[in-house]
């Protein structure tokens, strides 16, 4: 069993779902590209849904068009969801999963 | 008369609408039917863009579907109730405002996925007799409009 000291590369190969850490790491929202979401209106939601700059908003955008996702905000797992509903609720394609 | 915006953020906080009769006339139908379609055939594959899965883990997405799925549901169909019964409004709250953006962008959803549009979906590349033309134009009509309303919110957030 892994401790939360144990260096992070220990755990890296051998993710479980019910590892201990499940509490102790961060969870990572994804926000993928989808050819419906106008480019317009993907930045305006993550301007308001977290407060982020335009210039901010713009380039995580830019990131979900190019690459085809972008992490958008990081926590707790209650935060996260949080985040995926409110997404889900402007109609963007977000999904969550450890860190 | 249409060298104005047709949506424009007022100084109040508000939102003027300036669309002829047509346009209004199709904003109350479209989100009738989409209610429609969420109540009497939620289980229409173009629906599943409006509700994309969370987890990977199917224990994980049916606990959080049994949390979050009427409030989300919910929150789609009172949109989608906003704008119709706003259609005719020439002046929107903002919440309203929102209400309509929102709805118009699950309208496009869905609209989309059924026509399967890609990110360089164009009209002028469709053969004359392709039977989407008209979805395909309405599509774009909604984008565009959708396209107004950000443009009129955005004078807030920039």
């Amino acid at each position: 069993m892994s401790t939360t000291l144990a260096p992070a590369e220990v755990d890296v190969e051998q993710p479980h779902a019910d590892d201990d850490s499940e509490y102790d790491r961060p969870w990572i929202v994804i926000v993928w590209n989808d050819p419906i979401n106008l480019m317009s209106y993907v930045t305006l939601v993550f301007q308001k849904l977290f407060g982020y700059s335009k210039a901010r908003a713009t380039q995580l955008m830019l990131q979900v068009h190019n690459e085809g996702k972008a992490v958008v905000s990081s926590g707790t797992r209650e935060k996260a969801e949080h985040d995926v509903a409110r997404l889900h609720g402007h109609g963007l394609w977000a999904t969550m999963q450890r860190d | 008369m249409w060298n104005q915006l047709r949506i424009e953020r007022t100084r109040d906080g508000d939102y003027a609408v300036r669309l002829p009769e047509g346009e209004r006339e199709l904003l109350r139908r479209l989100p009738e039917e989409l209610r429609a379609v969420l109540e009497l055939a939620p289980e229409d594959p173009a629906l599943r863009r409006l509700f994309p899965r969370t987890y990977e883990d199917d224990q994980d997405e049916a606990a959080y579907r049994e949390l979050m799925g009427d409030e989300l549901l919910n929150g789609r169909r009172r949109a989608l109730q906003v704008l119709a019964e706003t259609a005719e409004a020439d002046r929107l709250t903002a919440e309203q405002a929102q209400a309509w953006l929102t709805a118009l962008n699950d309208l496009r959803l869905v609209l989309g996925t059924r026509l399967e549009v890609s990110e360089d979906s164009l009209l002028g590349d469709l053969p004359d007799d392709d039977p989407r033309a008209p979805d395909l134009a309405l599509y774009a009509y909604l984008s565009w409009l959708q396209e107004q309303v950000i443009e009129a919110m955005a004078t807030e957030l920039s």
